[in-house]
């Protein structure tokens, strides 16, 4: 299929693509940015957005707005696209736009999972889950006492069924569990996305392959850094990693025995790809790595528009346009909040 | 033309349409209290270009961005209340009482309508989740009683037959045990609990599913459906519902079933077994399913009045708060002045409005009390002003065709004033049938007739376009039925109608073949002229003869040639006129004069030679001529010798064509070049004179003197515009060719229409099948020449107008002058506001 692709694509492919590479000509720009940092009220924030594409989804909200009001509303809109996109695709683009919503979905049942140990209210659980990763019985977690029974009850008709072949215990459900579960399903969906898009070839596996094993090195990175000082055990730690991407598998390896954050770093100004990273930072400092990770996966995704007939945009617009939200989250909560100084700490322009 | 070529400047006033309006740059200074006013007056006006003066500025840090935000909240209102109106089955009427209303009062009026409107909604949407509840708790005891009703006649029945057998069977092979076990059930029975409820039908699948997961299959679930959808209380929308009753046993069961209720969004009524309170229950509910529906109309009646109320004044308050909110916008393009006590405003208007403006400021500063007046005054400028066509009903379309290509240059010589005409001549051409004329003349009579009721309405995209362009297709079918009698061709068929045909047959046998064929002859070498020639067109004897196709071509080819060497002529004589207007003198003598010459030294003479042929009746071969005019100019012409001098004629004109090109070439680029150097070495000694105009419009002065003359891309571009000329006029002319081959077509598709669809219908002597024939002649007249044909040929002609027409002289590099005006916010505003 490799180097066909111009010649076939546009037969199922090309209306989608023409339509996602619309979709992110709409993405804000730096000077969106800078003019949204500026703003004094979030009525300034919505004024500013209504010229934007966002536009008609909050010019019918009344005045006294929320951050909650004005996260929901832009999410609502990348929902309504991801639908549109979703209803045109045909096989296997529809699978590939399926797998985009997987990661949110194991989001979403590990939130409601965590807020049923913590007796919260599930409607108000429902609320806070990300509407890309809804599926229909996912109100009936709050039932399940243990993996077993949440696996045997709702998540058996759930795509996520196989990920949980690997991580189901009759112990009891309790947060370290939960965390567990959480990085352990999401390791077999990054494998499991991976290998579906080695499978699809071409253009669209090259460049995936590159996201996705970003995506995995940056879990470890993560799972890493979160599990120094808990009592998760090396090999338990190891086992948390995803069997590819750049770090696997003798950084995986060296991962798995690092016990503060400077042999992490130690470990991973190895790779040159991430050296860049690490060398942004202070010794010692892990605040501002999210945002560099962040910057730099915003960075891969942006290039890959540069090439044409593949998935993988549809891939980076979402990610991207999540990005976008986060931002705007964080522009609006500062402003919210009167913390105007600190705006720019965790905005990632994307162009 | 004779008006026209006055040119430079205001000296022919009657033609406004040639040149567009003379603009200004003009300044005003508004005093701070009076810029509402002002702002609203020049709306009113719209008369005004206003510049955007503080472009760098964000919505939100400009003065007036409050106010904006204040207005975008009352237009959020009156969608809300157009959402209500509409969720209700009002449409806003347009209010014959037009109450004079304060922008202020408006807002606190929508304010506390608003909240009353939420008031009312809330409490209704309140009482309507009681009624709905009421309403599935009324189906739920409805079924659920029969499920018990069941349940209990076939227990009744189990019960008597196994007493039945009891006592029938009462011998040694009874088990033993069995007694005991029927015995022991009944003592040790556990207490069943049940829940009853309403699950969404399209959930019930799942809920079953999950249900029987939970509890490891111990519960026994009936379900019964419910007809008709029921109103979810919660999401208020109709959804089509099951009725079940779940039966459990203990209480980690009852939870958990509990929780999946509640995660399945069933609702969850109380059920009693007890017959007679199952009853009373239903009673009950009836009762107060009434209460709340006479409470819910009571409710409902008021907010109709509110929204009435609405209703009659929303279009009016539409329309003030879309005023108001383009005023601010307006303002907030007006840069503060330094003392912040007034604005500046800059803007193009076209200099008829001065007056008219000024007379607004003066009304605005009286009206508004303010004690200094603004101050208008004009500015110089070098920047291009805008283009303004004041076109009418008539006109805008045909402006609209010409814009479409490009906006003319400002004061540039405008295509519209000749494509009135030319545009539906050229048309015709190619859709010449007085017939279909006269369908196309109808078609646009019934849009002209009913012109007041379209305009008011909305209308769908396509018909829009149609009533946009109602004049221009008057035209066109006025001249198509013009062109139609010329080739006399009338759905195809053609008419003695001006006279008798001048041609009659020579003999009697030939007259009889003329009979038996139907037409006068197949061929014409039976024919004589007996009469005068036919006065107008072409003659009908010509049709259906073998020799129609040659004679038509020729004369349609022909007569393609001169429409189109004189469109270019006339397209050349307008560069003359920019030239002249603009006063530039070498485009007048390097390109006008040598284009002028080439074009006409070759089609100017090929167009002079069809005349002499057609005059004289000459048989020379005009191909044959023109060819050999290149190949050996010298040579004898021979039989194709049309007038005496010929030969000398076509070598000057040869020597003219090969003069023109270099002509057209070289001098323009060096002339340029002369002149820049001139203007520079000048600029440096009249710097100090023009120091006062230096100072206003310093920055743009500036770059646009000191741009970089660039000799070999002048010169590049004038070998481009030289090549494009030479070879275009070859092409161009070539391409007017069209019109012949539209007309064909036009004429042959409606004459096989005729002949194969609706003769041989006729043909059949059979009543159906001249029906069918004639529906389907019908439809294929109106679908595919009536309406394929038309656009066709209306394509061809806007390609004939952009291209072979407006290449000889249209810039079309301006920009529109967009008023500001009220009018204007109508429709535009509508999906932004």
């Amino acid at each position: 299929m490799y180097g066909f692709e111009a010649l076939t694509f546009n037969v199922d492919g090309g209306y989608l693509e023409a339509i996602v590479r619309g979709h992110r000509a709409g993405l804000l720009t730096a000077s969106d940015y800078n003019n949204l940092c500026q703003c004094e009220n979030l009525d300034d924030i919505k004024m500013h957005l209504s010229a934007t594409e966002y536009g008609p989804y909050l010019q019918n909200e009344p005045s006294p707005l929320h951050t909650t009001t004005i996260v929901e509303k832009c999410t609502l809109k990348l929902v309504d696209e991801y639908k549109h996109m979703l209803c045109q695709a045909t096989e296997p683009l529809s699978t590939f736009l399926e797998y985009i919503t997987y990661g949110h979905m194991i989001d979403n049942v590990v939130l409601i999972v965590t807020g049923t140990l913590h007796e919260r209210d599930v409607h108000e659980l429902l609320e806070k889950c990300h509407p890309l990763g809804m599926f229909d019985s996912i109100a009936t977690l709050a039932v399940a006492q243990n993996m077993r029974e949440l696996y045997r009850l709702v998540l058996v008709d759930t795509p996520l069924a196989p990920y949980f072949s690997e991580c189901i215990t009759s112990e009891d459900l309790d947060d370290m569990n939960i965390e567990i579960m959480r990085n352990t399903l999401y390791k077999a969906y990054l494998e499991d996305f991976y290998r579906f898009c080695q499978k699809l070839g071409g253009a669209t596996a090259e460049i995936m392959s590159d996201l996705l094993s970003f995506e995995a090195d940056r879990r470890a990175v993560n799972i890493t850094i979160n599990s120094i000082g808990t009592e998760l055990t090396r090999d338990d730690r190891r086992k948390l990693y995803s069997n590819f991407g750049l770090l696997y598998p003798y950084g995986h390896e060296e991962l798995a025995v690092c016990e503060d954050i400077d042999q992490v770093r130690g470990v991973m100004e190895k790779y040159p790809p991430y050296q860049s990273i690490f060398a942004k930072m202070s010794y010692g400092e892990s605040q501002m790595l999210d945002k560099a990770f962040y910057e730099e996966e915003v960075k891969r995704l942006c290039l890959a528009f540069e090439q044409q007939f593949h998935y993988a945009v549809f891939f980076a617009y979402m990610r991207l346009r999540e990005q976008e939200i986060r931002n705007l989250m964080w522009i609006s909560e500062c402003v919210a909040q009167n913390q105007k100084s600190r705006v720019h700490d965790s905005v990632v322009f994307i162009f | 033309m004779g008006e026209v070529r006055g040119g430079g400047g205001g000296c022919c006033p009657p033609m406004n349409l040639f040149r567009s309006e003379p603009m200004q740059l003009v300044q005003l200074i508004i005093p701070m209290e009076s810029a509402h006013v002002t702002v609203s007056y020049l709306g009113d006006l719209g008369l005004l270009q206003f510049k955007d003066l503080n472009a760098d500025k964000s919505p939100f840090q400009r003065t007036y961005a409050a106010q904006i935000k204040k207005s975008g909240e009352m237009a959020r209102r009156l969608r809300f209340f157009k959402d209500q109106m509409l969720k209700a089955g009002f449409s806003p009427k347009k209010s014959a009482t037009q109450a004079d209303i304060n922008i202020d009062d408006l807002e606190v009026k929508l304010a506390e309508i608003e909240a009353e409107l939420v008031e009312i909604n809330a409490n209704g949407e309140k009482l309507q989740r009681a009624y709905n509840e009421l309403v599935e708790y009324k189906l739920v005891l409805q079924k659920a009683s029969e499920f018990f009703h069941s349940a209990r006649s076939s227990a009744a029945e189990q019960q008597s037959e196994y007493a039945s057998r009891q006592i029938g069977e009462e011998s040694l092979d009874t088990p033993l045990l069995l007694e005991q076990e029927m015995s022991t059930d009944s003592s040790k029975q556990v207490k069943l609990g049940f829940i009853t409820g309403l699950v969404p039908r399209q959930k019930y699948m799942a809920f079953e599913r999950i249900l029987f997961r939970a509890t490891r299959g111990n519960v026994f679930l009936r379900q019964a459906v419910v007809e008709d959808p029921v109103t979810d209380p919660i999401s208020g929308e109709k959804v089509e519902k099951n009725v079940f009753v779940v039966f459990y046993s203990g209480e980690r069961a009852k939870n958990k079933i509990l929780k999946i209720c509640e995660a399945f969004g069933a609702n969850r009524y109380p059920f009693s077994e007890d017959l007679n309170k199952q009853d009373h229950l239903v009673t009950e509910v009836s009762g107060r399913l009434s209460e709340l529906k006479t409470t819910i109309d009571v409710g409902l009646l008021q907010r109709d009045n509110l929204l009435q109320t609405i209703g009659d004044q929303f279009e009016q308050w539409e329309f003030l708060v879309r005023k108001e909110k383009s005023i601010y916008h307006t303002l907030n393009m007006l840069s503060l002045d330094v003392t912040k006590k007034c604005l500046v405003a800059e803007g193009w208007s076209p200099v008829f409005g001065t007056k008219l403006i000024q007379d607004a400021l003066q009304r605005a500063s009286f009206d508004s009390n303010s004690q200094v007046g603004a101050i208008f005054q004009v500015l110089q400028t070098k920047e291009l002003p805008p283009t303004y066509f004041r076109t009418n009903k008539f006109t805008s379309p045909f402006q609209e065709i010409v814009d479409a290509y490009g906006v003319a240059k400002y004061q540039e010589a405008n295509p519209t004033v000749y494509t009135i005409v030319t545009f539906p001549f050229l048309f015709a051409v190619m859709f010449g049938d007085w017939g279909h004329g006269i369908c196309l003349l109808l078609a646009t009579l019934f849009l002209i007739i009913r012109e007041k009721k379209f305009s008011s309405q909305k209308l769908g995209d396509i018909m829009e376009m149609m009533f946009g362009g109602r004049y221009c297709i008057l035209m066109m079918a006025l001249f198509s039925i013009y062109t139609g009698l010329i080739y006399n061709e009338f759905f195809s068929v053609p008419f003695e109608l001006f006279a008798p045909s001048a041609y009659a047959c020579r003999d009697l046998s030939c007259r009889q073949v003329a009979k038996l064929l139907g037409t006068l002859d197949s061929t014409t070498m039976g024919l004589i002229k007996v009469r005068p020639t036919y006065p107008f067109g072409v003659d009908p004897v010509w049709h259906g003869s073998r020799s129609e196709l040659p004679f038509l071509n020729s004369l349609k080819m022909k007569m393609s040639i001169l429409l189109g060497v004189a469109q270019m002529n006339l397209g050349i004589i307008l560069s003359y006129c920019n030239a002249k207007f603009f006063r530039n003198g070498v485009n007048v003598w390097f390109q006008f004069i040598p284009q002028l010459i080439f074009l006409n030294s070759l089609f100017g003479y090929l167009s002079l030679l069809i005349l002499v042929k057609w005059s004289t009746g000459s048989k020379a071969d005009l191909y044959h001529v023109m060819i050999y005019m290149f190949l050996s100019p010298t040579d004898d012409l021979g039989e194709n010798q049309l007038f005496a001098g010929q030969k000398t004629l076509q070598l000057v004109l040869l020597l003219l064509a090969f003069v023109a090109v270099p002509w057209m070439l070289i001098p323009k680029p060096f002339i340029l070049k002369k002149q820049h150097q001139d203007r520079h070495q000048g600029h440096s000694y009249t710097l100090l004179e023009s120091s006062e105009d230096n100072f206003q419009l310093g920055a743009n002065h500036d770059s646009h003197d000191h741009e970089e003359f660039e000799f070999s891309e002048v010169f590049v571009h004038q070998l481009i515009h030289t090549i494009e000329f030479v070879l275009g006029s070859v092409s161009n002319t070539a391409s007017y060719l069209r019109l012949w081959a539209l007309s064909l077509a036009h004429s042959e598709l409606s004459s096989v229409f005729y002949d194969k669809l609706l003769m041989l219908a006729w043909g059949y002597n059979n009543v159906i099948i001249l029906i069918v024939g004639i529906i389907v002649f019908i439809c294929a007249t109106v679908g595919v020449l009536l309406v394929m044909e038309t656009l066709s040929a209306f394509l061809h002609a806007l390609r004939l107008h952009w291209v072979e027409f407006q290449n000889k002289f249209y810039e079309g590099d301006g920009y529109k002058f967009y008023p500001f005006s009220f009018a204007w916010t109508g429709d535009e505003d509508e999906l932004s506001l």
